[in-house]
Order: structure tokens, then C-alpha cells, then sequence
């Protein structure tokens, strides 16, 4: 049984996502049933931070060891990790209109979700003005692990130095009121792991693809 | 001998600013041109220059002014000359000494552009030692975080652009600090309250330099 992971990840998905929407939640005010995001839009966070930390270690590889397969694997997880990050914003987005009131009200995690995903899109843009293989590798390598050094700052020192409308920031309920609802974190545990081996699943068969691909213009 | 290195490095940049004085009459330039439009764009309504606007314009005038002054520092090196530093110096002595020669030319760029910003458009600041100890943390802190960005942007084909596209994701959290630094000082706050802020920036600081003294080697090599 090599794939016993996929065949997990797909059962945690269903899970999470019949058990996300049936189960009994917690009755809040003003969160009320907005509370099941809990198991889309915050697992897409850890899922970004995991699937770009798989990118980093790649780049790193690559510059100790340049091989085609490493560069493959960091650009294709920091692709995901991307597409991670732009779900999160929205259901982040979209949770936000009904419970803050708008979409985007200049919170401090807001604008540092969305100068985390600039980064990355400059990471793509440094990558496509090389047409030589070896350097595109190495300089967008190097950038990458500039980057990622540069969002640390960003995504975990300065939010918590500044007040937030965001659940854990200034007196609002964080995770950690929930603590005691055992109902929540069946389904929260699960649903960040599935979402993660599923980001993890299609950076696998993404860089595959490329790989083929690299080899048949080879042969061809 | 890395040190040894690094003055020797630094030595030749200032001797080459001054036979060309390529880049620094043209920052100077730039600098007081920039202040002068906006003092123009201002005047005609002179009641809508509040404190917090003019923070926010003078720290875009100095973060437009070093993307600008450090884009140059790896593009104005030709060809031939970084083969024979290649073959001569350390990647660890280039990176350093650049960045070194960027802070002390961002230094001096940034205090010409203040005391020029705050003639021409007025001067609210109540704790004039503690907001030039901001434009110093930033100076420093444009300086080395631009530098890696520069030598990045300089090997690839369009670097205008791509410097900027690299460079303003990466320095937004510094710049954040530095803002709210130089609000509490125009405020004329308790300087304990900055703390936080100094902090921060120093630990941003650390964290780029150290990350760009183990990448640029890497770099160097192409």
C-alpha cells in the first residue's frame, strides 16, 4: 500500500467537510454558524506556511546540490503554497463581511496576508525574466530563502505587536477560548491535516508533470 | 583579512563616487526636485498638510530615494571589473562592504533629504534627536535589506522594474516600524514607547544581513 496517504487524505476531506457542516457547533454571538470556518480558512493557513516551508527547504537543497528535480519542487510547492494563501484571503474575506461588516477593513493580519502573497508573486515574475535553466534556478533559490527569511518578521513578530479585530488579537476569542469545546477540534485536527496532504498531493503530481515534461524536451 | 577586505572595498567605492559623482549629485537631484513638487503640490492647499501626511510622504520620498540610489550599486560594476574582484576577494567581503558603503551614502542622502523636507514644508517634530535616530535606523535598515535585493535584480534582464516588484514586499514591515517610530517621535512621546519598534527593526536588520552574508556567495558564483 503505497498510496494509503491519498486514500487518507480523501477520507479526511469528507470528513471535514460532512462533519464541518453537520456537526453541532458552539453558539457565539455574532460568530454563530460563521464558526465552521474554522475548518476551511484557517487550515488554509497552516497548509500555506507548511507547503512554502517545503519550498524553502528545496531551495536550500538546490544550492547545495543543484538538481533539476529540487528547482522543480520549490517552484511547484511555492506555486501552491500561492494558491493556499489567495483561498485563505478569500474565505478570510468572505468571513469577514459578516462579521466585521466588510470585506476588507485594514486589519493588521489582512495586510500582512496580502503583502505575504506580493512577495511570492514577485518570486514567479523573478522567475520568468531569466530564459537560462541553471540561473532562473539559483537567483529565484536565492530570493525564495531572502524571502521567506523576510516574511517571518512580517507574519508572526508584527501582528502580535499591533491590535487586531482578528480572533487571538486584542481581547477577541482566539483559539484558545475554544479550548474547552472538544466538538471543535474533532474536526479542526483533521481538516488541517487533510488540507495539508491534499497541498501536498498536488505538489507531488505538479512537479511529476514537470518532470516528465523537462525529459521528453530533452529526448525530443 | 575579511576586514581587511571590506575597507579595501569600501575605499575604492567612495574613491569612485568621488571622481564621478555619479550616483550622489544624482540622488541629491532627485532628492530636492522630489521634495520640491511635493512642496508645489501642497502649497496650493497648505491646510491639508496634517502631521500624519507629512510622516507618510517624507518615508516614501526616502524609500523611493535608496530603491533608486542602491539599484545602481551592482549595475554601475562592468563585466570585466567583477571578474577580476572575483578572482581577487571574497563574496562575504563584497556583500558587507556594499552594504557598509550603501548605509553610510543612504545616511547622508536621508539627512540632506530631512533637513531639506523640513525647511521647505515646515518642521512638527517635537523630539528632533529621537526622530533622527529613526531616519538612521532606516537608513541602515533600506540599505541592507536593498542590497541583496539590487544584486538580485541586477543579473536579470528588465532590473527597473524588478527591483522595485522585489524589494517593496520585503522592506513593507520595516517600513511599518519606522513610521510608527517617527509618529511617536513627531507626537514627542515617551521615548520608552519606541522601544518595541527600535527592537524590531534592529532584529529585521540582523535577520536580512545575516541571511544576505550566507546567500550571496551563491549569488556571486554566476
Amino acid at each position: 500500500m503505497k498510496n494509503w496517504w491519498k486514500i487518507l487524505t480523501v477520507l479526511l476531506l469528507v470528513f471535514t467537510v460532512v462533519a464541518g457542516l453537520l456537526s453541532e457547533v458552539p453558539r457565539l454571538a455574532i460568530l454563530n454558524e460563521t464558526i465552521r470556518n474554522l475548518y476551511f480558512h484557517v487550515p488554509m493557513w497552516f497548509g500555506m506556511i507548511l507547503i512554502l516551508l517545503v519550498s524553502v527547504v528545496y531551495s536550500i537543497r538546490y544550492l547545495r546540490k543543484p538538481t533539476i528535480k529540487n528547482d522543480i519542487i520549490a517552484h511547484e510547492s511555492a506555486k501552491v503554497g500561492i494558491l493556499f494563501g489567495v483561498l485563505g484571503i478569500v474565505t478570510g474575506m468572505e468571513w469577514a463581511r459578516f462579521t466585521w461588516g466588510e470585506y476588507w477593513s485594514n486589519d493588521p493580519k489582512q495586510n500582512a496576508a496580502a503583502i505575504g502573497l506580493l512577495i511570492y508573486f514577485a518570486y514567479l515574475v523573478l522567475r520568468s525574466s531569466f530564459a537560462e535553466q541553471q540561473q532562473r534556478a539559483r537567483i529565484s533559490a536565492v530570493y525564495n530563502i531572502f524571502a521567506f527569511a523576510a516574511l517571518i518578521p512580517l507574519l508572526f513578530i508584527l501582528p502580535r505587536l499591533t491590535d487586531s479585530l482578528h480572533p487571538g488579537n486584542g481581547g477577541n476569542p482566539g483559539f484558545n477560548a475554544y479550548d474547552l469545546d472538544s466538538r471543535l477540534r474533532l474536526v479542526f485536527y483533521p481538516a488541517v491535516l487533510g488540507w495539508t496532504l491534499l497541498g501536498i498531493w498536488i505538489v507531488n503530481i505538479k512537479s511529476r508533470l514537470e518532470l516528465l515534461r523537462q525529459r521528453l524536451y530533452e529526448i525530443a | 583579512m575579511l576586514l581587511k577586505e571590506i575597507l579595501f572595498l569600501m575605499r575604492k567605492d567612495f574613491l569612485l563616487e568621488m571622481r564621478q559623482k555619479y550616483a550622489f549629485n544624482g540622488m541629491l537631484l532627485y532628492v530636492s526636485s522630489t521634495v520640491f513638487v511635493c512642496y508645489l503640490s501642497f502649497g496650493l492647499r497648505s491646510n491639508v498638510l496634517t502631521v500624519p501626511v507629512w510622516n507618510a510622504v517624507l518615508w516614501i520620498i526616502l524609500l523611493f530615494t535608496s530603491v533608486n540610489a542602491i539599484a545602481k550599486s551592482f549595475v554601475q560594476e562592468n563585466r570585466g571589473r567583477l571578474l577580476y574582484f572575483y578572482s581577487i576577494v571574497s563574496p562575504q567581503g563584497v556583500i558587507l562592504s556594499k552594504i557598509l558603503y550603501n548605509s553610510c551614502l543612504m545616511l547622508v542622502l536621508a539627512l540632506i533629504c530631512f533637513v531639506f523636507y523640513a525647511f521647505v514644508l515646515g518642521n512638527p517634530v517635537q523630539d528632533v534627536p529621537m526622530f533622527l535616530l529613526t531616519i538612521l535606523l532606516g537608513a541602515i535598515g533600506f540599505s541592507t535589506s536593498l542590497t541583496m535585493i539590487s544584486g538580485i535584480a541586477s543579473k536579470a534582464a528588465n532590473n527597473g522594474t524588478l527591483m522595485a516588484v522585489l524589494s517593496f514586499p520585503v522592506i513593507v514591515p520595516m517600513l511599518l516600524m519606522l513610521i510608527k517610530m517617527s509618529k511617536n517621535a513627531l507626537d514627542g512621546l515617551d521615548r520608552s514607547v519606541s522601544l518595541d519598534e527600535l527592537l524590531t527593526i534592529l532584529a529585521i536588520n540582523m535577520i536580512v544581513v545575516t541571511v544576505s552574508y550566507i546567500l550571496f556567495p551563491y549569488l556571486w558564483r554566476s
